[in-house]
């Protein structure tokens, strides 16, 4: 019985390596992830990579600074300690816009830090997991589930042709830093 | 890269039913003018249309050669393949800086506009008009360095906007980077012009409707306006050619780039008018609150619609991307936001002209559907007279592969 857990195709040029995702594409290999040290454009496109839904997360942190705030000024200003400012209203709206609308901001950068954290587990003083080191240097991994695909010998090749420079057998998932 | 067989000599036709209506426009426009004239009582109010609306064109005309500039100075690539568009609203600029100029002159010299700084005795201590605020400012306040500052503010501007697009055509003839090179340098100082004299255009055409009254932030406030609502012309232009089949390299990243700069310039715009009412309200000073307290009084609905339509509208629906990317709506949002911006400059420019008086009726839509008229009938002729397409333009490439 092998051990192995993953195959990574370790790439020096993206364009091979996006011709390797082709390849094995083409050959109905379920690829699990793909390691990049740098943005490649059109690269979620091919994997099919679900759209982040980052961007929903920060409207709704976005509106609880603003609820916050709102209730809190109210609470201040309007019902716990009422002062008499200019004979304005004591829940004056537009002098509290300004600091309603830091708190909005000041709720969605920390909310969107702190979901970015759960989402990828890196919490300070957590060391990173990664699969291969180099990919957060020179390499461009990709990483195929070896259990899901028996077909090692044939992924080895197409690796190998598309251009791989060296194709790893992983016993582990995560090779730390640790 | 991917191999695009797109026409490059593509050239739009400006016929048929564009043509048809925007001169049933002008006339409408041309009928309003005339029913303005026909009776004393409704001299101001047509003045004050006329003003608006040829104020509105020109802003239109005049960011568009300021969208033409903020791209060559960023050295954008995206924009390479719609810049004939906004060219072609530069293009019409001196028409709109002729129009413009008419109406003021002929409103200080029938005393329809500006009548609050420019009428006898203001400036003379011993008549009984005499107003001390305005003697004090008419060293800056006086009609023939009013005519003299318009005259060259619009000049330079209309003459920068012709010598873009008249780089754009030798690029097309030429080729090479000579013309881009041109382009960037002449970008930078026009860039630099148009910021520091802007607010004062804006300051002396409408701020000074109402002359007791000022605010520093006015300037930015009015140049926030003209430059959203000319971002939205630009998309209205492209998405309706290309419903009728031009343009087919514009793509959804182009027109969602287009959306996010409309989305982001109208939170600019309602965070220069916050900026200006703020300080208004919190300080309630009697001589600065005259300004929202007339607004207030007579104006309650327009001041409301205003922040509706230019705030609420487009933030709520292009927040989300995939709004951005349709060209339905963003269609629909940009012609919100341009309606939005008529209403803008209504609560800016009544209020000192016909204040209590004023009203919503066939001279307003019909001078507002006029220089629509004007506007269409101008920028498609001169759209149609180039191809629609740079196809020497250096970055052209990057724009025909432009991917969000």
């Amino acid at each position: 019985m092998n051990n192995i857990k993953y195959i990574l195709g370790s790439f020096g040029d993206p364009d091979e390596m996006m011709h390797g995702i082709d390849k094995l594409q083409e050959n109905n290999i379920k690829i699990h992830d793909v390691y990049t040290p740098m943005p490649i454009h059109g690269i979620e496109a091919k994997l099919g990579v679900k759209r982040s839904r980052l961007d929903i997360a920060a409207f709704f942190f976005g509106i609880t600074g603003t609820c916050t705030m709102l209730s809190f000024v109210y609470f201040a200003a309007a019902y716990d300690w009422p002062i008499n400012i200019g004979g304005k209203p004591h829940f004056a709206l537009p002098d509290f816009i300004p600091i309603t609308f830091e708190l909005t901001i000041l709720f969605c950068a920390f909310g969107l830090v702190g979901s970015y954290y759960a989402s990828t587990h890196l919490f300070p003083g957590r060391a990173p997991r990664v699969m291969d080191l180099r990919a957060t240097n020179d390499r461009f991994i990709i990483a195929i589930d070896a259990k899901e695909n028996a077909e090692h010998s044939k992924i080895d090749d197409l690796l190998k042709e598309a251009g791989a420079l060296e194709v790893k057998y992983n016993e582990r998932k995560y090779v730390s830093y640790e | 890269m991917g191999t695009h067989n797109y026409n490059l000599t593509e050239q739009f036709e400006f016929t048929g039913k564009a043509k048809t209506l925007s001169i049933i426009a002008i006339v409408v426009g041309i009928a309003a003018i005339g029913y303005g004239f026909s009776a004393e009582a409704l001299h101001e109010r047509t003045f004050a249309n006329l003003l608006l609306m040829a104020y509105y064109f020109a802003c239109v005309c005049m960011s568009g050669a300021f969208f033409l500039a903020v791209q060559f100075v960023a050295q954008a690539g995206w924009s390479a393949s719609i810049l004939r568009v906004p060219q072609a609203m530069a293009k019409v600029l001196p028409i709109a800086v002729v129009i413009l100029i008419v109406v003021m002159g002929l409103g200080l010299y029938t005393h329809n506009l500006y009548h609050h700084w420019h009428a006898d005795g203001l400036t003379d201590p011993s008549s009984p008009n005499y107003d001390k605020l305005i003697d004090g400012k008419s060293a800056f306040l006086n009609v023939p360095f009013f005519m003299a500052r318009q005259v060259i503010f619009l000049g330079v501007y209309s003459i920068f906007a012709l010598l873009l697009a008249k780089l754009s055509n030798n690029e097309d003839l030429h080729g090479g980077l000579n013309s881009y090179r041109k382009s960037f340098k002449y970008s930078c100082i026009f860039l630099v012009i148009y910021g520091f004299t802007t607010p004062i255009f804006a300051f002396d055409t409408v701020m000074s409707l109402e002359a007791h009254w000022f605010s520093t932030m006015f300037g930015w406030y009015n140049f926030a306006a003209m430059w959203v609502s000319s971002l939205a012309t630009i998309a209205i232009i492209i998405i309706l050619l290309r419903k009728s089949g031009y343009m087919s390299w514009v793509n959804n990243s182009h027109l969602h780039n287009l959306g996010q700069f409309i989305f982001g310039f109208s939170i600019f715009w309602t965070y220069v008018w916050f900026a200006q009412f703020l300080l208004i309200y919190y300080a309630n000073m009697p001589e600065e609150t005259v300004y929202f307290y007339i607004r207030f009084e007579h104006y309650e609905f327009w001041f409301y619609l205003n922040l509706i339509l230019n705030f609420l509208a487009p933030v709520l629906l292009l927040m989300d991307r995939d709004n951005k990317r349709q060209e339905n709506t963003l269609l629909a949002v940009s012609i919100v936001v341009l309606i939005g911006h008529w209403v803008d400059y209504y609560q800016m420019i009544m209020p000192g002209t016909v204040a209590e008086h004023h009203a919503f009726g066939f001279i307003e839509i019909g001078i507002a559907l006029g220089f629509v008229g004007l506007f269409t009938f101008t920028v498609l002729s001169s759209l149609s007279k180039k191809p629609l397409i740079a196809k020497n333009h250096p970055f052209l490439q990057e724009s025909l592969n432009h991917h969000l």
